[in-house]
């Protein structure tokens, strides 16, 4: 037997960000299966590319750019062979061969080789002074050039030619951008927002030549001028052609590997030959071939995945968006915008403003989207595009943003460029951006994830998302990695919420370890994020089956109280619609007043809280409240909370149903019942609308003829009315209604996912159709939810009160007297 | 020397739970994991003074019911890239049952 295991051979060729995003990914899953060596032809660590436009224009330096330093690799027993470069790849012998002739041996194999700038074959390209705009080495002699010269060309009006431009006119050289077509980033742009861009551009001194095509280079010992196809010619002392990156493929080309305009791998990033893999800018994947940052980053967590010998993960491509990274205009590009005739357009133009909107839809989906001026929504509309979501409730306000659909924040600033260092983004946890833009900067950070875990922000209400994802778009000039489109669970996962719910259904699974083995969860017994969520998700799915496991609950379902910052609990009765009685109130107070509760408050669901109950005291409470009838509020449930009424036409002059009846009746079938987050009710007895009925998460509107059922709405983190889902003429159809409605939200919402979220993803028309119009399925509903209450329905508190349950929970375990 | 104390029977403890002793320093929150190891630590968070032993805790670490904060069970360390420490004590489980030595200097700090 071997003392020591040896390990299979990883060989990467290319240093750069695909392929060591590749190697971090793998380590995180694999940290010990391989010895890694890494080819790198350039004499660095790896850098984040995306950001030599800043370099250029003197706004970084090389430094801040590093994203691995050479110790990481060292901390990582990772071998880094840099300014190496690799001739050969030897498939017979499973080598790879270098410049020097060594041969290093790989049992799997990782190209990552990138793209090279396209030179056009031109007259004269090889004069001095003419070079591409790919690495560290063009940004220096671009750099050293601005300070000898003073004439430069850039060839090509695309993203980095404008960027290249931009660099060097801020470095002090008159720029000229040559460009083929007449609209600049035609990729990207469309010809309003093109013009907008040269306009501007035009204002900070840059010269435009265009359409012109370039004939020659001039110039004897160095460049001297640029010739054009009408005979004009232009004075240079520079160069630059940024007309296009081409994937470097040659490589494997020669090693016999299928290749078409870059390497064709499959959706595991497998090449022809399943040892070799590949990722990045090289490759070609159905047909794409990608030059931004977030695919590469997908392609690596696949890539990685499967090295790491995962083998689930699969890419299936990725939409991108483009932000140009000029300092000082805000333009956001995404998606499909060519016109056709299956598309429709909206279009906002504001010229005095510079603002300019075009969302492009297809099937009632934003297809595409550019934003001139005004960027602030483009992650939304990103989002929306990658998700797919149905746009065609909110199209006649789609353009105006989210922040106009109610969508948007409470209250707040909403442009992130004009905000001041010290203003506050995220308020849960007091993070100005200037400590965001910080941790992005020192911390090398790239994702939402590792913002959140470095600086909280955009860690607890979630509100300020889009916010902190613009910081992070305006640091990193745009390209970041964006969350995935199909979020995991939480980071012991990959798999999606979906995916695990479909799961435990099709394999019968039961208790979490048997979830959590099936489905091959990364961590040993989950975390504080999935282990109420599976918990929650075996509960709804196998009611009277699941024993319902109180050590993956929070703290608060778990002890049926809220914890208080000072770790005293909060205690809320139940008040069936927000109705009372004099004995109940007496109850109340007289608790109040044995257990020293210091505060009592009256909440906005229409219930009384008695706040700063010490946790030992929880049951002897408990059991004073149950003894005058009352049970628990359930108001720190993810469940059933509130249902708030007005008087409805039992006193109401104006009223037209009885309101308060129908809450209660709701209330009285609805409690106890667990959902995938927490549900507030309101029934109003007339339009006046007094129990604000229509920022629930279901409300009832009572009209003369019947009961409008509406949902979806929220009035917390964010303000959004209901939707109305649809109108019924007697009471039990409107309780067999929202009773429907709330079990499919039980069945398909994930866990902390509230009900306009659940709406907004799954899509207002779906749920009308299960819900209301599908009478069988809605009857099906409303009977699996009965069912689930028989098991539901039980006093936590006088369970635990008078019956014994969990009464460890309360007691410490010891009590010692030190000397 | 080591000063043990006997607190009682390990399965008066949850798995993946805790129990709080207490002591004239303050609450210490004695832990059980999945493999019925056990560890005790002072019952406050380092971030905001929550009560750890209220937490979820998953393999060897507890999350703080009132922001998040993981803490490792072995070292008291915040992990990374949240930082600060609760102070820890030595405890240990014989023939079912919890032995706790209480490091006062600590528990009273």
């Amino acid at each position: 037997m071997l003392d020591k295991v040896i390990k299979q051979k990883l060989v990467v060729i290319g240093n750069g960000m695909a392929g060591i995003r590749t190697v971090e990914a793998l380590l995180e899953r694999a940290p010990d299966l391989y010895d890694i060596t890494v080819f790198g032809s350039e004499p660095y660590g790896n850098y984040n590319r995306i950001l030599l436009s800043p370099v250029l224009a003197g706004e970084k330096t090389v430094d801040d750019i590093m994203l691995n330093t050479v110790d990481w690799y060292e901390d990582n027993n990772i071998t880094l062979r840099k300014g190496e470069t690799v001739n050969m790849i030897d498939r017979r012998t499973f080598e790879v061969v270098t410049e020097a002739g060594e041969r290093v041996p790989y049992d799997r194999l990782l190209i990552a080789t990138g793209s090279n700038p396209i030179m056009l074959p031109l007259p004269g390209k090889e004069l001095p002074g003419v070079i591409g705009f790919r690495d560290i080495y063009d940004v220096d002699r671009m750099i050293k050039a601005s300070t000898d010269y003073r004439n430069a060309v850039v060839i090509g009006g695309g993203l980095l030619g404008l960027e290249a431009a931009n660099g060097l006119m801020k470095r002090g050289m008159n720029v000229t951008v040559v460009h083929l077509l007449d609209t600049l980033m035609e990729r990207q742009l469309d010809p309003v927002a093109g013009g907008l861009l040269r306009k501007s551009l035009e204002e900070r001194g840059m010269v435009f030549k265009m359409p012109a095509q370039t004939q020659a280079i001039l110039g004897e010992d160095r460049v001297t001028g640029v010739r054009f196809g009408d005979g004009t010619e232009l004075p240079a002392d520079l160069v630059v052609m940024a007309v296009g990156i081409r994937p470097n493929f040659e490589l494997a080309k020669k090693a016999g590997l299928y290749c078409e305009r870059g390497i064709v791998v499959s959706d595991t990033m497998q090449t022809y030959d399943g040892r070799i893999y590949a990722v990045g800018e090289c490759v070609q994947h159905r047909r794409q071939t990608y030059g931004l940052v977030a695919p590469l980053f997908d392609q690596a967590k696949v890539c990685a995945n499967h090295l790491a010998m995962k083998g689930f993960a699969t890419y299936d491509g990725s939409v991108t968006s483009t932000k140009l990274k000029v300092t000082g205009i805000d333009l956001f590009s995404a998606g499909d915008f060519a016109p056709g005739p299956d598309k429709e357009e909206i279009v906002l133009q504001d010229a005095n403003r510079g603002v300019y909107k075009r969302i492009i839809l297809k099937d009632k989906k934003i297809v595409g989207a550019v934003l001139y001026g005004d960027t602030i929504d483009g992650p939304w509309y990103f989002q929306h595009l990658r998700d797919g979501t149905d746009v065609s409730h909110m199209r006649e306000r789609l353009v105006f943003g989210a922040a106009n659909l109610g969508d948007g924040r409470v209250s707040g600033q909403n442009s992130v460029a004009a905000m001041s260092d010290e203003t506050e983004i995220c308020g849960c946890n007091g993070v100005c951006k200037g400590a965001i833009v910080k941790a992005i900067s020192d911390k090398k950070l790239f994702t939402l994830d590792d913002v959140r875990a470095h600086t909280k922000a955009s860690s607890s209400c979630g509100s300020c998302t889009g916010l902190v994802e613009q910081v992070l778009a305006f640091t990193l000039g745009g390209d970041y990695s964006a969350a995935p489109k199909v979020k995991p669970l939480c980071k012991c996962t990959d798999h999606s919420h979906d995916d695990v719910r479909r799961v435990i259904v099709e394999q019968q699974l039961k208790t979490i370890p048997a979830v959590m083995r099936f489905m091959e969860w990364k961590t040993l017994n989950g975390c504080h994020s999935c282990r109420p969520a599976l918990n929650y998700y075996l509960l709804a799915t196998w009611p009277g089956e699941y024993r319902d496991d109180q050590q993956s609950r929070f703290i608060n379902e778990r002890v049926h109280a809220n914890i208080q910052k000072d770790g005293t609990y909060s205690v809320v009765p139940r008040m069936w619609g927000g109705v009372t009685t004099p004995s109940e109130l007496r109850a109340i107070a007289d608790v109040a007043e044995k257990f020293n509760i210091p505060t009592v408050k009256v909440t906005g669901g229409q219930r009384i809280d008695l706040l700063g109950v010490k946790k030992e005291d929880l049951p002897a409470v408990w059991a004073d409240l149950n003894d005058a009838g009352m049970v628990s509020g359930h108001a720190y449930a993810k469940g059933l909370r509130t249902v708030k009424t007005c008087v409805g036409s039992e006193w109401c002059r104006f009223g037209t149903q009885d309101s308060t009846g129908l809450g209660v009746k709701l209330e009285k079938f609805m409690w106890g019942s667990w959902t995938p987050a927490k549900v507030k009710l309101g029934v109003s007895g007339c339009p006046r609308n007094c129990a604000e009925a229509t920022c629930k998460d279901v409300g009832v509107v009572c009209v003369d003829s019947g009961y409008e059922i509406h949902f979806a709405g929220a009035a917390g983190l964010h303000i959004k009315g209901t939707e109305f889902l649809t109108k019924v003429e007697t009471e039990d159809e409107c309780l067999e209604v929202i009773v429907a409605l709330t079990q499919l939200y039980r069945e398909e919402g994930w866990y902390l996912e509230r009900m306009y979220k659940w709406c907004d993803r799954v899509g207002l028309e779906q749920i009308r159709k299960r819900v209301v119009d599908d009478i069988a399925n809605r009857k099906a509903l409303f009977a699996r939810f009965a069912y689930s209450q028989q098991f539901a329905q039980t006093d936590p508190w006088a369970e635990r009160a008078s019956r014994g349950v969990d009464r460890n929970e309360f007691a410490p375990l010891a009590e010692l007297e030190l000397a | 020397m080591t000063q043990w104390i006997e607190i009682g029977a390990l399965a008066d403890i949850p798995r993946l739970g805790s129990r709080v002793v207490r002591t004239p320093g303050g609450n210490i929150a004695v832990f059980r994991t999945e493999s019925d190891e056990v560890f005790a630590l002072d019952d406050r968070c380092p971030h905001k003074g929550g009560p750890l032993s209220q937490g979820i805790v998953h393999n060897k670490r507890v999350t703080c019911p009132l922001h998040n904060f993981v803490i490792e069970l072995a070292s008291g360390q915040a992990v990374a890239p949240d930082e600060g420490c609760t102070h820890t004590h030595p405890a240990k489980v014989e023939n079912g049952i919890v032995w706790l030595s209480v490091r006062q200097a600590a528990a009273v700090s």
